[in-house]
């Protein structure tokens, strides 16, 4: 039992501290939003990347990078109805 | 090396990228000179402003081998010095030192905080320096914030402390700033939403309700922590913070820029509100609302000052009106220029104003003054509401041309480079690299060559055609030249240089007979050597003359401050020394040689020495001889060296060596010209006279003469074959030979004088030419013209040196919506501003596109065909189509109405233009509508390829539209490239790398038979070989995949594809996987691969651009012992030479995929920046010397590249 308890802690502790860290009840939602938020802060993350996106749209980088920290907050919608 | 592939490559940079992620400015050198430090991709550069010249020079570039991602300035309380702090995808805080005295950046701390990459949760993203330089925090998008305490100690060394937390999850920062509090408890303010409730509320209530707040962290010094010491909403959509002066130069506080206003804020004050200012003009839309993009906040002897950058360039001069008690009453804004879209702006005290450009050059600018008492209208924020919920009313300016600064230097800057074309089209003696670059209105198309720059300061015509020049000066201390002489062929002219050059006569030069020689000799004494002996001419003007023995005359000579050495037609060698009295003393012997001597050397008297202690002497049996002058063997021979032809020329001089044994010591080299146009540098042992270390270089088809001359103030060699060469040492200690952009010289010396301390002179033909070299730090040379958007492809006529370009600007009005609005605007609001320097005028949903046509010999743009109907250029190929007899068409594919994120359009056109007049001028044939816009053209077999969206189509030109007669879908996504060779086609998706397709003819289908495992970005690809296909993607990475053999013979054998089409496919992908021979990560994104030659007779490399201007080379290896012996070296110098910013090396270049096939060079060329102890140690571990081992890297480059 007490094994079982600090395996808990420590996934707890993780999930603590590493945001996306999955768990067992991970939503379908969840995950994505993860993902699009982590590739969102790679867009701003990586200056070529950012770059790319900005000479593409004629827009400044730093326009470009506050739509995408912008586009963090939500990034796949509105979460779906929690069923209980 | 993970994986054992059987190809090799060496990744050489030959161009470093010249974007400006972020440039911060500091007293760095710790003098009162206020310096520049840029991150340049993974590189850092310092940068040295030179307020007297209104130039930048760059000091020191150095890589890091990581993604330098912020970067900030601090100064310890009572310092006079700024260190740098480095954020990097390192997951470690870096905080350098640069230490003027090596010119090298030394690492004071190096802290982990994290895991390393780009992550979200990270810290590395945002970073901000508490004014008083007490304390950092650093910040990643989401999150995590970190504090480190900065500190010194009782030595006076920075320390920093272990890092204070001041996490907060589902919180997302938009902006960081510190405030300048005084010797208060540092604070820093942040910009924040948190997302945690609208993340659970399925109604999206939350969502909509959602605030953004300005946040103020505490940092108490005191009890050693981080609060949250303040929070208050603020406009939603905020997007930048600025620093208001503090203590006792201000307010204190930030100013919040959100879309359309401009607010000052702070704990317990009034908030105060001015909106931004927006352009009037007849095709202004005056509800566009502007956000500042970027700034710089200026302080200068009690006052202060903001200078914000709007998204169209404009800058704002933004004051504060405030008092001690009350704190600010109002905010001030008007217009005050325009410059480039910066991606930051640096204000230096003396005076100046650096712009690091978003795209395209640098500008440096000077402040003539500061928009004090000008006619612009200020605006004040007492007119308006501080609440950001009440809509205020607009407020306008007109943009002019600019009042306040004035442009003093633009520094070359390729980004964003877009496409590329190597070509020789000038029939030089190597290719030029041709490329598209910039953004918007200040595209320009550039023309790359390699060579250094010169300045001409003379060029006057003589009377006759000289064959020889010099210069000498009077005495030992003169600082310049006195004489020019001229040699013709029946005669010697010497012109005096002064505030004018004129002949003068009685200078004890024998003027009937031409020269061979001229030295200032001893303390006061010149020295002419003529064919029929020599003339010492004492201060006095008394001349002695030797005269040359009866029936011979004296054919080449070679002299120094001491020593003269004549070689006399018969083959003899006749030697004199200056005696203690100024006296020329002949040695008795004479030395007699096996053939004619061509050329002789004597080389300078080493410092302290009373001679040279070698004569060098090139004989027509293709040899030079090494012959020895110490007293007890004079004229002996030490050695000999045999050559490929007759030397021409010949040089011993000492040069500074990074090889040598200790640093910064001189090495005696013997240069050699042939003539036969090859140019050698040898060794010289200063003990033996051997001769060791050749290195040799073809120049170009004419015979070499060398000249010792002084570049930069390190003595260099100047090389004169078809092309002047220059040989000197470039930053890291190299050797380089680079060719000056300058005509043919006949002949080169040094010239000195007041004007131009240190420049050269030549003779070319009848003119006589003085010049000097600005610059070795630059060695390719650009020449831009401008275009009118952003580009987007371009290509080369296929005969013809002409390129077409199609460029395309989301957003952006067209020309004819530009004038319809123009033509209906009442009169005074119709005066056009420079695109160029204003950008063009923005519309949503609009799009502005051209096709140019550029001859880059005249260097103009000869025809511009504009885009109408909002349709946009996104592709573009020549195809000659088998039914119109050959016939080389231009075919553009385009998009109407194209949104780019989600992808859409209304539809698609290919355009059809026939080429005129050499393919200068174009004429529109017909266009033809298809689903979705073409991003990929291409000619194939005689008719025209085309990617669609998924689909491959093949057309065929008819009389009114183009014809289709075959299609496949073939790609997942949308195809964005393509290329062939026979009947195969490679295709390359947006997202899913390349697909190798076939086409049979007789069933007419295009059939898929070879894709890729992993999703692949595809930006630009090349065939290396028919199986084999190199590219880059999005994410940076450069890639080489091949075919397997069987697959590829199979999908040939069966000419009507039936075997082919039944075939399985495998796991839902083609029936065959493409192997992965190399990969590597350059950081940049590759736009562009091509195969090419960059130097004559050097080997076919992969050369690939970059979005950022980086321009790379990927030398394939052709021996494995090369290859084990580069392995071993790049993994000693990645241990031994770890990147600075705490990166590891090798997972830096595989950071998305693990590195295989590729050697980094450059990291392998920083061999010779390390110290002679690890040079000596690592080449011990390569059982070779470390001259061996710089030879071999410094080849490595040599043979394929500059």
């Amino acid at each position: 039992m007490a094994d079982k308890l600090r395996a808990t802690q420590q996934l707890e502790q993780l999930q603590a501290r590493y945001v996306g860290t999955g768990h067992a009840d991970t939503t379908k939602f969840e995950w994505v939003s993860n993902v699009h938020r982590d590739t969102y802060a790679s867009y701003i993350g990586h200056p070529p990347l950012l770059e790319y996106m900005s000479v593409a749209t004629g827009e400044p980088m730093a326009k470009m990078r506050t739509k995408f920290i912008e586009k963090m907050i939500q990034p796949v919608g509105k979460p779906p109805e929690k069923e209980d | 090396m993970s994986g054992n592939s059987n190809m090799f490559m060496y990744s050489l940079t030959v161009l470093q990228p010249s974007a400006i992620t972020q440039a911060i400015l500091g007293a760095f050198s710790g003098k009162k000179q206020q310096e520049i430090i840029v991150a340049q991709g993974s590189r850092l550069s310092l940068l040295r402003p030179d307020a007297a010249q209104g130039k930048v020079h760059s000091v020191l570039t150095i890589d890091v081998f990581g993604i330098i991602r912020c970067l900030a300035a601090f100064r310890l309380a009572g310092s006079s010095k700024d260190y740098v702090i480095v954020g990097s995808d390192s997951g470690r805080i870096t905080i350098l030192e640069y230490q003027p005295q090596v010119n090298k950046f030394h690492r004071l701390h190096l802290e982990t905080f994290g895991k390393s990459g780009v992550r979200r949760v990270i810290p590395g993203q945002f970073l901000a320096c508490d004014p008083k330089g007490r304390a950092c925090l650093i910040s990643s998008v989401e999150k995590n914030k970190l504090v480190y305490v900065l500190n010194r100690n009782a030595q006076a060394e920075l320390t920093i402390s272990s890092p204070l937390e001041a996490h907060k999850p589902h919180c997302l920062v938009f902006a960081l700033v510190a405030l300048d509090v005084g010797y208060d408890n540092p604070v820093f303010a942040a910009l924040e939403v948190d997302y945690g409730e609208s993340d659970q509320d399925a109604t999206g209530v939350a969502y909509e309700n959602i605030e953004k707040m300005l946040v103020y962290y505490e940092l108490d010094l005191g009890l050693n922590h981080v609060v949250r010491k303040w929070s208050d909403t603020v406009d939603r959509s905020a997007n930048i913070l600025f620093q208001v002066p503090g203590g006792t130069d201000g307010p204190s506080g930030v100013l919040v820029c959100a879309e359309d206003s401009i607010y000052y804020r702070h704990m317990g004050r009034s908030t105060h509100r001015v909106p931004i200012p927006r352009r009037r003009g007849a095709c202004e839309d005056p509800n566009r609302r502007r956000t500042i993009i970027s700034g710089v906040m200026h302080k200068m002897r009690g006052a202060f000052f903001f200078l914000l950058q709007t998204e169209d360039g404009d800058l704002l001069k933004v004051t504060l009106d405030y008092d001690d008690e009350s704190g600010v009453s109002r905010i001030k804004v008007k217009y005050f220029d325009t410059v480039p879209i910066a991606s930051s702006l640096c204000i230096l005290k003396s005076g100046f104003l650096f712009v690091a450009s978003e795209g395209g050059n640098h500008h440096f600018y000077q402040f003539e003054k500061l928009g004090d008492d000008d006619e612009e209208i200020e605006f004040s924020s007492d007119n308006f509401s501080p609440d950001p919920l009440d809509r205020t009313v607009p407020i306008y300016f007109h943009p002019r041309a600019p009042e306040n600064l004035s442009l003093v230097e633009a520094i070359d800057s390729m980004n964003p480079l877009v496409d590329c074309k190597i070509a020789n089209l000038t029939d030089d003696d190597a290719p030029q690299i041709y490329t598209v670059c910039g953004s918007g209105p200040r595209s320009t198309f550039r023309t790359l060559k390699h060579g250094l720059e010169t300045t001409e300061i003379v060029s006057s015509e003589l009377p006759g055609v000289p064959s020889a020049v010099w210069t000498t000066k009077l005495t030992n201390g003169d600082e310049f030249d006195a004489y020019i002489v001229l040699s013709f062929t029946n005669g010697t002219l010497v012109l005096s240089i002064g505030e004018t050059v004129e002949e003068v006569t009685d200078t004890g030069f024998l003027s009937s007979a031409p020269t061979l020689a001229v030295q200032q000799l001893g303390e006061d004494a010149l020295l002419q050597v003529h064919p029929k002996g020599i003339r010492h001419i004492r201060a006095d003007r008394r001349v002695n003359e030797w005269p040359a023995p009866q029936h011979r005359s004296i054919v080449a000579a070679s002299t120094n401050s001491r020593q003269v050495a004549v070689a006399l037609s018969s083959g003899e060698i006749v030697y004199f020394e200056m005696d203690s009295d100024g006296q020329l003393a002949e040695y008795e012997e004479k030395k007699e040689m096996s053939g004619t001597v061509t050329c002789l050397s004597l080389g300078e008297v080493p410092e302290g020495r009373v001679r040279s202690s070698f004569l060098a002497v090139g004989c027509d049996d293709a040899t030079v001889r090494i012959l020895s002058l110490d007293p007890d063997s004079t004229l002996e021979s030490k050695s000999v060296q045999a050559l490929t032809s007759a030397p021409s020329s010949l040089c011993i001089m000492s040069m500074p060596d990074s090889a040598s044994e200790t640093s910064r010591s001189l090495t005696l080299y013997l240069h050699i010209g042939l003539y036969s146009g090859v140019y050698l540098r040898t060794v010289l042992d200063t003990v033996t006279g051997e001769l060791t270390d050749t290195r040799t270089r073809f120049l170009g088809p004419k015979p070499v003469k060398i000249f010792k001359v002084i570049a930069q103030g390190l003595p260099s060699v100047l090389a004169l074959s078809s092309r002047p060469w220059l040989g000197y040492s470039d930053a890291r200690g190299q050797f380089m030979l680079t060719p000056l952009t300058y005509p043919m010289l006949e002949w080169g010396w040094t010239f000195s004088s007041e004007q131009c301390p240190e420049g050269m002179v030549g003779i070319q033909g009848q003119n006589l030419r003085i010049f000097t070299i600005e610059k070795l730090t630059d060695n390719l040379q650009q020449e831009s013209i401008p275009l009118s958007y952003t580009p987007r492809k371009m290509l080369k006529h296929p005969d013809q040196p002409v390129f077409y370009v199609a460029e395309a600007d989301a957003n952006t009005l067209s020309v004819a919506t530009k004038q319809k609005l123009m033509n209906s605007a009442q009169n005074g609001d119709t005066n056009e501003l420079a695109p160029a320097e204003f950008g063009n005028p923005r519309g949503e949903g609009h799009w502005a596109s051209c096709i140019s046509v550029v001859d880059p010999i005249s260097k103009e743009v000869t025809q511009r065909i504009e885009l109408e109907e909002n349709e946009a250029a996104f592709s573009i190929a020549a195809v000659s189509f088998s039914s119109q007899d050959d016939e080389w068409f231009l075919v553009v594919g385009t998009g109407k109405d194209t949104c780019l994120s989600p992808r859409k359009s209304a539809n698609g056109y290919i355009h059809i233009y026939r080429f005129l007049n050499d393919g200068k001028e174009l004429e529109f044939i017909h266009k033809t509508k298809v689903d979705e816009p073409p991003l990929a053209l291409l000619g194939f077999q005689g008719r025209l390829l085309a990617g669609i969206g998924k689909d491959l189509k093949i057309y065929d030109l008819g009389m009114k539209q183009l014809l289709r007669k075959a299609q496949g879908q073939v790609a997942p996504n949308v195809i964005n490239g393509l290329q062939t060779q026979g009947s195969r086609i490679i295709v390359s998706d947006v997202q899913e790398s390349v697909t190798y397709v076939v086409y049979k003819y007789q069933d007419n289908r295009l059939i898929p038979f070879a894709d890729d495992m992993i999703p692949r970005f595809t930006t630009c690809t090349t065939m290396v070989d028919y199986e084999t296909v190199a590219g880059g993607d999005r994410f940076g990475n450069f890639w080489i995949v091949r075919c397997p053999q069987k697959a590829s013979d199979e999908s040939d054998e069966d000419p009507a594809g039936g075997h082919l089409i039944h075939e399985r496919s495998y796991l839902q992908g083609a029936p065959n996987r493409l192997n992965l021979m190399c990969h590597f990560y350059p950081q940049d994104i590759p736009t562009s691969v091509q195969k090419a030659q960059l130097v004559t007779g050097g080997r076919d490399t992969l050369v690939w651009t970059g979005l950022q201007g980086t321009i790379g080379l990927m030398v394939p290896f052709v021996s494995r012992e090369d290859v084990d012996f580069f392995q071993t070296l790049e993994q000693h110098m990645r241990t031994e030479d770890a990147p600075i910013a705490g990166r590891d090396h090798l997972i830096y270049r595989s950071y998305y995929v693990p590195v295989k096939g590729v050697i980094d060079g450059d990291l392998c060329e920083n061999y010779s920046l390390l110290s002679r102890d690890k040079k000596a140690m690592i080449a011990a571990e390569l059982d070779r010397s470390v001259r061996e081992v710089e030879r071999k890297i410094a080849d490595m480059r040599s043979r394929v590249a500059y």
